[in-house]
């Protein structure tokens, strides 16, 4: 019974993640799909072939968006791991008012902020440029990086630290061996939201960026609006890769236990 | 062998009104183990986080042989400290864990092997290198963090509460692994606790820190016999005070004249006598009689709450002995020249 029910919620969960990929896989495919046809009438590669050409800029934006993404992690990371260490560990003057500061781009609609920012970063000079998208990332993602840097920390007995420097290891040494390895699951999961949020921001991009940063989901929204189905469904295939590929891969990290799907379908 | 020295050491917290630790003073001849005694809260940490380097003083000087280890920072002190909760790696094996200063001292991978393993069956963990921390029980992982300090050959050895956590089975064992393992090595080791048992049966010297301060130091038998101040006879156990007035040999309070050992000084004092000193039987000098006002069954003694007039008194004695007495009964007690104390009139606040 429990696990005819597990099996049950396991499928509908599937189903409710892949059913709708299964029309942006056909149609990335079909080669005219036509009302009321249930089926394309023929298939082809047309479309991939188009979208991985150099002329619809898919591959290239493929690079610009990874890259974005990464350094948004990166640094989202960087700034997170001690800013977290002082919200876990220490006790400090306006430490809630810090924390709801931190959690202010979760609660404040994006959009209401981004031309208010825009205008700050055309006087910086940093609209329409690379290096502002990643700042403007940075945004809705170091609040995520910070508060799971937090809860990481306040877990951390920092007299491990304490105790490895009388073992006779040096500042170094102690965070190499010791505060790395112990707060690495967080840094992983951290960084993997930080990526994927970065990985689909549209507006943000949009806005400060001014057209000129062509990130993927904005090459996608091109398509989606120009009405090329084919090349849409493509794209977006593409577009949802790495967000399941780090699913697959970290799966055992991000529930603690084992990978997800095993983790469900076992009795 | 090392000589660990304090001079004056001061630690005191932002915002705290008292210092932790007030100018203490202390020597640890090599190869000894001292006892840092103290209720919680005390400084008795401090003073072992000041020596190992993970604080730094206000003022004074530690000095190993001499010389000042202040300016150095904790990895090369050559004070290694064993926190009270074993604080294990627990993303290392056991063998990893004890390894774990030689490797970052570089020393060669075949040497650390050797070593861990010799330091594996000194401490009972003979095949376990593999363990992981969390599969090991208590007193295990207690023995580990020993192991973990004493691979590395320390100068000086820093054992915070070493048996705090240890259930009182396991307790004994620790100890007399402690104490075996610190005469074969012969590393000058100074420990924390709060248990004043523990120190009297572990260490050559006690110095007992009562609010930041060194209340008194020296062998365990000397905070019994002779100590300092009524609190430091407290901190022992001591329940007999009697304040009075010593004049030629004499000690003069509520029980009359008393005859004080030979050299005992002149002036205003505060008699003491260890309950279990008072002898049951008459003497003499110093005889009294008393009335047993009440008993208690403590296990291995009995304490008998004696009135000798309107004077209290307690003795602790065996419970065979104390059946001879119940509530009610006179008897004769003597108070041997020996076994009083005259301790300074007024006890400064502590």
């Amino acid at each position: 019974m429990r696990r005819s029910l597990q099996l049950l919620a396991g499928g509908a969960l599937i189903g409710w993640l892949v059913l709708p990929l299964v029309p942006l896989a056909v149609w990335s495919f079909a080669h005219g799909w036509r009302f009321p046809a249930l089926m394309p009438q023929a298939l082809t590669l047309d479309a991939w072939r188009y979208a991985l050409s150099d002329t619809a800029g898919v591959t290239a934006s493929l690079a610009l968006t990874t890259g974005i993404a990464l350094a948004t992690a990166a640094l989202a990371t960087l700034i997170g791991i001690p800013a977290g260490r002082a919200l876990g560990q220490h006790q400090f003057p306006g430490k809630p008012a810090v924390q709801l500061f931190l959690l202010a781009p979760a609660l404040v609609p994006g959009i209401a902020v981004v031309f208010g920012l825009h205008g700050i970063f055309l006087t910086l000079g940093l609209a329409g440029t690379v290096p502002g998208v990643i700042l403007a990332h940075l945004i809705p993602t170091l609040p995520y990086m910070t508060l799971v840097m937090a809860g990481v920390f306040a877990n951390f007995d920092p007299g491990y630290e304490a105790q490895a420097r009388s073992l006779g290891a040096s500042r170094v040494q102690v965070f190499r061996h010791i505060t790395l390895p112990a707060i690495l699951p967080g840094i992983v999961t951290g960084a993997l939201f930080a990526f994927l949020v970065s990985w689909s921001q549209y507006l943000l991009t949009l806005v400060i960026g001014g057209g000129r940063v062509q990130t993927l989901p904005l090459v996608l929204f091109t398509f989606a609006t120009s009405g090329r189905n084919d090349v849409t469904g493509a794209i977006a295939l593409i577009y949802i890769l790495p967000g399941l590929l780090i699913v697959a891969l970290t799966a055992r990290t991000l529930t603690g236990r084992s990978p997800a799907l095993a983790g469900m379908l076992r009795p | 062998m090392t000589r660990l020295a304090l001079h004056d050491l001061t630690l005191a917290y932002p915002n705290a009104a008292i210092p932790a630790l007030d100018r203490l003073t202390l020597t640890v001849e090599p190869g000894t183990i001292t006892a840092l005694l103290g209720p919680s809260g005390c400084g008795k940490t401090t003073a072992m986080k000041l020596i190992a380097g993970l604080l730094t003083p206000q003022s004074g000087d530690i000095t190993l042989d001499g010389q000042s280890i202040l300016a150095l920072p904790p990895e090369r002190r050559g004070a290694v400290m064993v926190f009270q909760n074993h604080l294990l790696f627990p993303f290392m094996t056991l063998a990893e864990n004890i390894g774990f200063g030689l490797k970052m001292r570089g020393t060669p991978t075949a040497e650390i092997t050797t070593r861990v393993a010799d330091m594996l069956d000194r401490v009972r963990l003979t095949g376990l290198g593999a363990r992981r921390p969390t599969d090991l029980s208590g007193g295990q992982q207690q023995r580990a963090a020993l192991a973990r300090a004493l691979v590395l050959r320390p100068r000086v050895l820093l054992l915070d509460e070493p048996l705090a956590n240890l259930d009182a089975h396991l307790r004994g064992e620790m100890r007399a692994l402690i104490l075996s393992l610190q005469r074969e090595t012969g590393i000058t080791t100074l420990f924390v606790t709060h248990d004043q048992e523990e120190a009297v049966v572990m260490a050559d010297r006690i110095a007992l820190i009562l609010g930041g301060r060194l209340a008194q130091e020296g062998p365990p038998a000397a905070f019994y016999t002779r100590p300092a101040t009524a609190t430091v006879a407290r901190f022992f156990g001591g329940m007999n005070f009697l304040p009075g007035h010593a004049i030629g040999g004499q000690f003069h309070s509520a029980l009359g004249p008393l005859t004080l050992a030979a050299d005992a000084p002149d002036g205003p004092g505060l008699l003491t006598i260890r309950p279990e000193a008072v002898h049951l039987a008459a003497g003499a000098v110093n005889s009294r009689t008393a009335r047993v006002a009440a008993n208690a069954f403590l296990g291995t003694q009995t304490r008998l709450h004696l009135m000798v007039g309107d004077t209290p008194l307690q003795a602790l004695v065996s419970p065979v002995e104390a059946a001879r007495f119940s509530p009610g009964t006179d008897l004769a007690i003597t108070l041997p020249t020996e076994a009083l104390w005259v301790l300074p009139p007024d006890p400064p606040a502590a």
